[in-house]
């Protein structure tokens, strides 16, 4: 998902009688449902694992703004164009909260971005497809953040008070994403030959990335078992993408758009829709950083970050000359 | 901390009249008047406020999650505190 494979540093899951006393009221209070608070003892391996977690989901956050705002100057109409921006914003805005609930933890800002500029940590693999033409937007909002919903609102429910916070308020703002990508390919599905044809060809190329956002079979995996008992993950990767295909083909039969997969078809038996094979080959591609713009994502970000150090540094000079005068008047 | 690093403050917002400031989060900046600044940016974007306070993290002074007990434990035996501790007869109204 926006946060993808994520380590746990388990070998194996182990059951209450394993635990030491403190781990085991631990891991009694996350069953209970109860939401635990930085300042309380947690074992080493759910807080390491959380700033993974929620590192990775704000590097997403902040990266995925790159391919939206490539359109920004070139959006058909004002009114799209502000409606992107404030988008985009968004973005941004939800990279800052998560970046403040993974601070809670005792990591430091600077220290996450520092580690995703050195291409240390992940951030989502769907960002580094490249935003070819205008439709590429409405299918990045309907699909991408359709998509990322469909993983959010589980995550409200988490163990980690200020991670369950930031998915909260995030949830509230993502749907406005999903509505505004779905509005741009309803004008463009209603719209001329041309303009459908591009709206088919951005479904095209956005779908099986999409599909793969919800990361690899994970039903034997130990980490994401080990996530689960700590109610840090709580579906699978498997029946989350089940569910955003039983969602998203209706949408695109309201279009009049077809999905790119000859084997997708509804089966009466399981109630859901049947679809064909991933290309698993091209996702472990794009995660080794081989995928279409990697390279040129990590460059922008590094690019912005070192460009706007001279502002980072002068607020502070300003912001620390200002008390020390303040200080020598009183 | 990076020595460079804009200090983290705590965001507290009033949602509207009559109602208190709220925590909702937190955010860097480098003094008070830019952390209300992007405070404003990055917690009101949709109406959420009429009203931002922003304080430094560093001088909030927080109850120990250790003490729970000693700390909120006492208050459990009081249960006269609460108006539904006294039975009153269905008779009597206004109370």
């Amino acid at each position: 998902m926006y946060a993808q494979m994520v380590e746990t540093g388990a070998k194996r899951l182990r059951s209450l009688e394993e635990m030491s006393p403190e781990e085991r009221a631990f891991q009694e209070r996350i069953d209970a449902d109860v939401r635990i608070e930085p300042k309380e003892w947690m074992p080493e391996g759910y807080r390491k694992t959380l700033i993974r977690q929620i590192s990775q989901h704000a590097h997403s956050e902040i990266v995925g703004m790159l391919p939206e705002g490539n359109w920004i100057t070139r959006a058909p109409t004002l009114k799209r164009k502000a409606i992107l921006m404030a988008k985009v914003q968004d973005e941004a805005g939800h990279g800052l909260y998560l970046y403040a609930a993974a601070e809670t933890l005792g990591v430091s800002r600077d220290e996450l971005i520092a580690e995703l500029h050195a291409g240390k940590a992940k951030y989502s693999s769907i960002f580094n497809y490249p935003t070819l033409t205008w439709a590429d937007i409405g299918a990045i909002g309907w699909l991408v953040d359709g998509a990322a919903i469909m993983n959010q609102i589980p995550l409200c429910r988490c163990s980690f008070g200020p991670y369950s916070r930031a998915m909260i308020r995030v949830c509230k703002e993502e749907s406005f994403h999903q509505r505004q990508g779905f509005d741009i390919m309803m004008k463009l599905c209603a719209g001329t030959a041309e303009q459908k044809a591009m709206a088919q060809d951005a479904l095209d190329r956005w779908w099986w990335p999409s599909l793969m956002m919800f990361g690899p079979p994970d039903a034997d995996s130990v980490h994401s078992a080990q996530s689960a008992q700590w109610r840090i993950k709580i579906l699978s990767n498997d029946e989350l993408r089940q569910r955003f295909v039983d969602q998203t083909v209706p949408q695109a039969d309201f279009l009049g758009l077809k999905m790119p997969d000859p084997e997708l078809k509804w089966n009466e038996t399981h109630g859901h829709y049947d679809f064909g094979p991933i290309d698993w080959e091209e996702f472990h591609n794009v995660i080794k950083g081989n995928g279409p713009c990697n390279r040129d994502r990590l460059r922008v970000r590094v690019e912005a970050w070192e460009n706007g150090a001279w502002v980072r540094e002068a607020a502070l000079a300003h912001a620390q000359k200002r008390a020390q005068r303040a200080k020598q008047a009183a | 901390m990076n020595r460079s690093e804009w200090p983290l403050w705590e965001v507290f917002i009033r949602s509207q009249h009559g109602l208190a400031h709220k925590h909702v989060g937190s955010l860097h900046a480098p003094d008070a008047e830019m952390a209300v600044k992007n405070a404003r940016d990055v917690y009101t974007r949709r109406n959420e406020g009429v009203s931002i306070w922003v304080v430094p993290s560093a001088e909030i002074t927080a109850s120990s999650p250790g003490a729970k007990e000693p700390m909120f434990d006492p208050a459990n035996s009081k249960v006269y505190r609460h108006p539904t501790f006294f039975p009153i007869p269905e008779e009597v109204k206004h109370l």
